[in-house]
């Protein structure tokens, strides 16, 4: 780590949370490059936590055009349609977010980040996905795995008051503080790919039910070619009929998937600002931890439901491998 | 989205937000872009530099303007039709009073002190409005429901009275650097440029020669022949050399102590700063005082740098010169204030030498600023996370779906498998004197000690009471208030004066006081229990007050768990609850014994709450995390850093 000093105005800028993660990580972060792709609530929320928090740089893909809905839990743009003007949701946000903090650079770049080429990830140290399909999840994963450097991959979505978020390090050695040691520790995380293929009798015992729920989700909304999001209680017979194939393939008692839960996820396609805040808020603290290397990484999964309040992590790896 | 049955609560809740600083940011945000369309927001402060990293409704541009204001434009930019009245001012202020909380369905806090937080919990249980409570500090936080009946209260809990220092420790025996910090700003510091009839202990054990008389009072005054730089040495000299010599004098307090060394200022500026002037030029292009800075005018910059003895030295004569040449009106008022560059300098420069001269290593201003200004360590995730949470509660209580309500802690280390860990609210306790009418004891000299005593150290410091009136049975006693008469003025001014067994109806053993709060609307009974002695370094306030314990229910267990599907084991799992900007306490949240989920009826309970204790900082790389188990006192007020070992 180069010894460069922070300036006088990062020092009195960032004084309350260097007192959090030290001047070290601070100069980790003001060197970081993070890519969001799918600008929705949540990662509106993790874009403003990590703005604040000093990156150096935060580049924003959606091309989307601003509607009402993408616009329910967003705090960077004015509900005002003459301001819109054609652009996209990206670039009505980058220039909020640049106002939050005038030393992180945050751009917006167009096009399909699921097929651009290595080069492009190569200036990257996060990338973190959200709106995006359960083919497209994998394959971006994988293209940040093929980069030569580390670059530390997140997948998060929120469907009515529920919310996940999946974590891929790779291989992530970090400095674990136990009482007054510190002890190296190394991780090996499953790509997204293989995290979803380990078979379901093999997971620990009482894995979230949110787990399960999603694949079901996720596997329906492949199979029907619909993009993330886009259901309605009228998919529910489809759904069931999914999960019932799925239990029986992966040996699960169909209980653990209940009807009640699908149903909220099919049609609470609205955001939940205070859940968009709690789940961009969890992403945020973990993409912080990557950058900086202090401070205990969530392996692999995280879920939280406003319903019964929890918000837990679970680690869906292979048992044999951990990975 | 939220549910129809939700929305529609949302839409006709009026909500009051107190607090719109770390915490409050996000909640507004949260709330506005929830729904909600009628919202109140009080806060006294004025948006500052160090604010901008997580406040996130701020820009540079509002450094000094309010931030209810200035949170409620920017809110308005993204939600242009919903109400926000703003309030900057102090929750304490009488506007406040119980008919003002009364208009609300639900109050919010997102407070940084445990004062202010005792008031808003008072005045909502008497204008029976929900409370949702809630704190953070680094990647901690909570967020509780008060209920008047339901819930316990806010105040259910005792909270630990701040740690104090033996005054022997701070004003001979340092043996850490926050015993440094502390002798340089609560007594140095309020020395030289705070109220000249505060009293004092900058000398008190230093020998006789410059006792607390009236020649000692004088010493520290300029003397007209006297420049600033010649003034500064003296005082050097004096505190860092000379009452070093006279303290090592007594040669009883060293026989199991190493010996501090006397430091005299022509031993450390030895040569070429001996005439040092003309430094105050690079600060003449200021015309705000207040930004005036010993670093800037020496060309050190990076705060995060340990000076040298004689870079401390230097730092100290010349912040010294710079409050005497650039900031004389303000010298007679000045409080410490860790905004106050020039303040937060001369007490790093003083401490520092102070900790050289007792072999306690030096630190650096970063650091000696976190502990002076009792400074808790804050990011925008947490707030964000706690203000999330917050507005859940928020609408389960415009609901009224008392069954659901939920504390819930943020962790940094999850507890069975939760980041957030959410808990039942535990009920009322008996044995609190704020929610229930269980009355207090207090053991008292009632033949030494005043009224007066009474007022300062138990109603208004223990008891958290703003506008007190103190009766015993039909005699009144002791009142505040603006309509009182110059009679009654009179009358009180002089009891204030009087020991408790000579007031006009006299305070003695078996005694039952009556104490209210006008605008708290709160009443407690004390009953008095005479008792001539106590020791002076475990007792100061020379009285002791009791009854207002634990409740037995955070003792045993009698909680049932948020849920029945989770049998995992134990844990014990430490939780802080603290304030935005200052530490308060913290609950350690234990689980019981292991179970099945089979075995978890309805009616079984493991979870409970236990002891309630403080501490600064969970981060280990801090550099004030050491061994040190006890940080911070001080002023005698509750919002002071504090920490303790966790068990």
């Amino acid at each position: 780590m180069d010894s460069e000093e922070l300036t006088e105005q990062e020092t009195a800028l960032y004084d309350r949370q260097i007192r959090v993660w030290g001047v070290d990580a601070q100069r980790r972060l003001s060197k970081s490059h993070i890519l969001v792709s799918g600008t929705k609530g949540t990662v509106i929320e993790f874009c403003k936590n990590i703005v604040l928090a000093g990156i150096g740089s935060l580049t924003l893909m959606d091309d989307r055009l601003v509607t009402e809905e993408l616009l329910s839990a967003n705090f960077l743009i004015p509900p005002d349609e003459n301001a819109f003007s054609g652009n996209s949701l990206a670039e009505l946000c980058c220039d909020s977010l640049r106002d939050f903090n005038p030393m992180v650079r945050v751009s917006v770049e167009k096009g399909d980040l699921s097929s651009f080429g290595g080069d492009f990830y190569d200036k990257f140290d996060v990338v973190v996905v959200s709106c995006c399909s359960l083919s497209k999840k994998k394959l971006i994963n994988e293209k940040c795995r093929k980069s030569p450097k580390r670059i530390a991959f997140y997948a998060v979505d929120c469907r009515d008051s529920c919310g996940e978020i999946f974590v891929d390090l790779q291989n992530y050695t970090y400095a674990q503080k136990k009482l007054d040691d510190t002890i190296e520790r190394t991780l090996q995380y499953p790509s997204f790919e293989e995290a979803v293929a380990v078979p379901w009798s093999q997971l620990p015992r009482r894995v979230s039910k949110l787990f399960f729920a999603s694949r079901v989700i996720e596997r329906f909304e492949q199979a029907e070619g619909r993009n993330p999001g886009e259901t309605s209680i009228a998919d529910l017979p489809s759904v069931l009929k999914i999960r019932k194939e799925l239990c029986e393939a992966q040996a699960l008692n169909e209980s653990n998937i209940p009807d009640g839960l699908l149903e909220r996820l099919l049609v609470g396609t609205k955001e939940h600002p205070p859940v968009c805040a709690i789940i961009g808020g969890i992403l945020g603290q973990e993409v912080i931890k990557a950058i900086s290397g202090k401070g205990d990484p969530i392996k692999n999964f995280f879920f939280f439901d406003a319903v019964d309040g929890k918000g837990i992590i679970e680690d869906i790896s292979n048992p044999s491998t951990g990975s | 989205m939220a549910s129809e049955e939700q929305l529609l609560a949302i839409k006709k809740a009026k909500v009051l937000m107190v607090g719109a600083g770390g915490i409050g940011c996000e909640l507004l945000k949260t709330l506005a872009l929830s729904g909600f369309q009628d919202i109140h927001i009080i806060d006294m402060d004025t948006i500052e530099v160090s604010n901008l990293n997580r406040q996130f409704l701020f820009r540079q541009s509002h450094v000094g303007q309010s931030k209810a204001k200035v949170a409620r434009e920017a809110v308005l930019r993204f939600r242009p039709h919903i109400s926000i009245t703003p309030y900057h001012a102090n929750v304490k202020d009488p506007e406040f009073n119980v008919d003002f909380f009364k208009q609300f369905n639900v109050v919010l806090n997102g407070l940084d002190n445990l004062d202010a937080r005792r008031h808003v919990n008072r005045l909502c249980l008497a204008a029976n409005v929900p409370l949702v409570e809630s704190g953070t500090t680094g990647f901690l936080g909570q967020v509780t429901v008060h209920i008047k009946g339901k819930t316990e209260c806010y105040e259910c809990q005792p909270k630990p009275a701040p740690k104090t220092y033996p005054v022997c420790t701070i004003t001979s025996t340092p043996s850490k650097f926050v015993h440094c910090i502390v002798w340089a700003k609560d007594l140095l510091f309020a020395k030289l440029f705070g109220d000249k009839n505060q009293a004092n202990d900058l000398n008190v054990r230093s020998g006789d020669a410059t006792g607390s008389s009236e020649h000692a009072e004088d010493f520290f005054e300029r003397r007209e022949d006297e420049d600033f730089e010649q003034y500064g040495r003296r005082i050097y000299d004096h505190v860092f050399g000379y009452n070093i010599e006279v303290a090592l004098s007594n040669e009883e307090t060293w026989k199991n102590r190493n010996k501090p060394k006397p430091i005299y200022s022509r031993d450390v500026l030895t040569g070429e700063f001996v005439q040092q002037n003309g430094n105050l030029d690079k600060n003449s292009h200021i015309d705000d005082p207040s930004t005036v800075s010993a670093m800037a005018s020496l060309g050190l910059k990076n705060p995060q740098d340990i000076w040298s003895l004689v870079e401390n030295t230097r730092i100290f004569l010349e912040s010294l010169k710079l409050f005497l040449g650039k900031r004389e009106k303000e010298i007679g008022n000045l409080i410490f204030d860790k905004d106050d560059q020039l303040a937060v300098e001369f007490v790093t420069a003083a401490a520092n030498i102070r900790a050289a001269s007792f072999g306690i290593p030096m630190q650096s201003l970063f650091e000696a600023k976190g502990i002076a200004g009792n400074i808790v360590h804050a990011v925008a995730t947490t707030n964000a996370i706690i203000a999330g949470l917050i507005v859940i509660e928020a609408i389960k209580v415009l609901q009224s779906d008392t069954n659901n309500y939920r504390m819930t802690f943020c962790l940094e280390h999850p507890s069975k498998k939760m980041l957030l860990m959410p808990v039942e609210p535990f009920e009322p306790n008996k044995s609190c004197y704020v929610c229930s009418e269980t009355p207090l004891l207090l053991e008292v000299n009632t033949h030494r000690s005043k009224l007066r005593d009474f007022v300062e150290k138990i109603v208004k410091a223990k008891l958290g009471m703003n506008l007190p009136l103190i009766m015993h049975g039909s005699t009144l006693l002791y009142e505040v208030g603006d309509d009182l008469d110059e009679d009654m003025v009179a009358n009180y001014s002089s009891n204030l004066e009087k020991v408790l067994a000579e007031l006009p109806s006299p305070v003695t053993g078996g005694t039952v006081l009556t104490v209210e709060d006008l605008q708290q609307e709160l009443t407690c009974n004390i009953n008095i229990k005479h008792r001539e002695e106590f020791d002076e370094e475990k007792e100061p306030d020379g009285m002791l007050l009791s009854g207002w314990v634990q409740s037995p229910q955070m003792k045993k267990v009698n909680h049932k768990q948020v849920d029945n599907e989770d049998s995992t084991s134990i844990v014990s799992q430490p939780v802080h609850v603290e304030t935005e900007d200052v530490n308060e306490t913290e609950i350690v949240v234990s689980t019981g014994t292991k179970r099945k989920s089979s075995e978890i009826s309805s009616t079984s309970s493991i979870a409970s709450a236990a002891s309630v204790g403080t501490r600064s900082n969970q981060k280990p790389e801090e550099i004030n995390d050491d061994d040190d188990d006890d940080l911070v006192i001080l002023d005698g007020h509750s919002d002071t850093l504090k920490k303790k070992r966790l068990q």
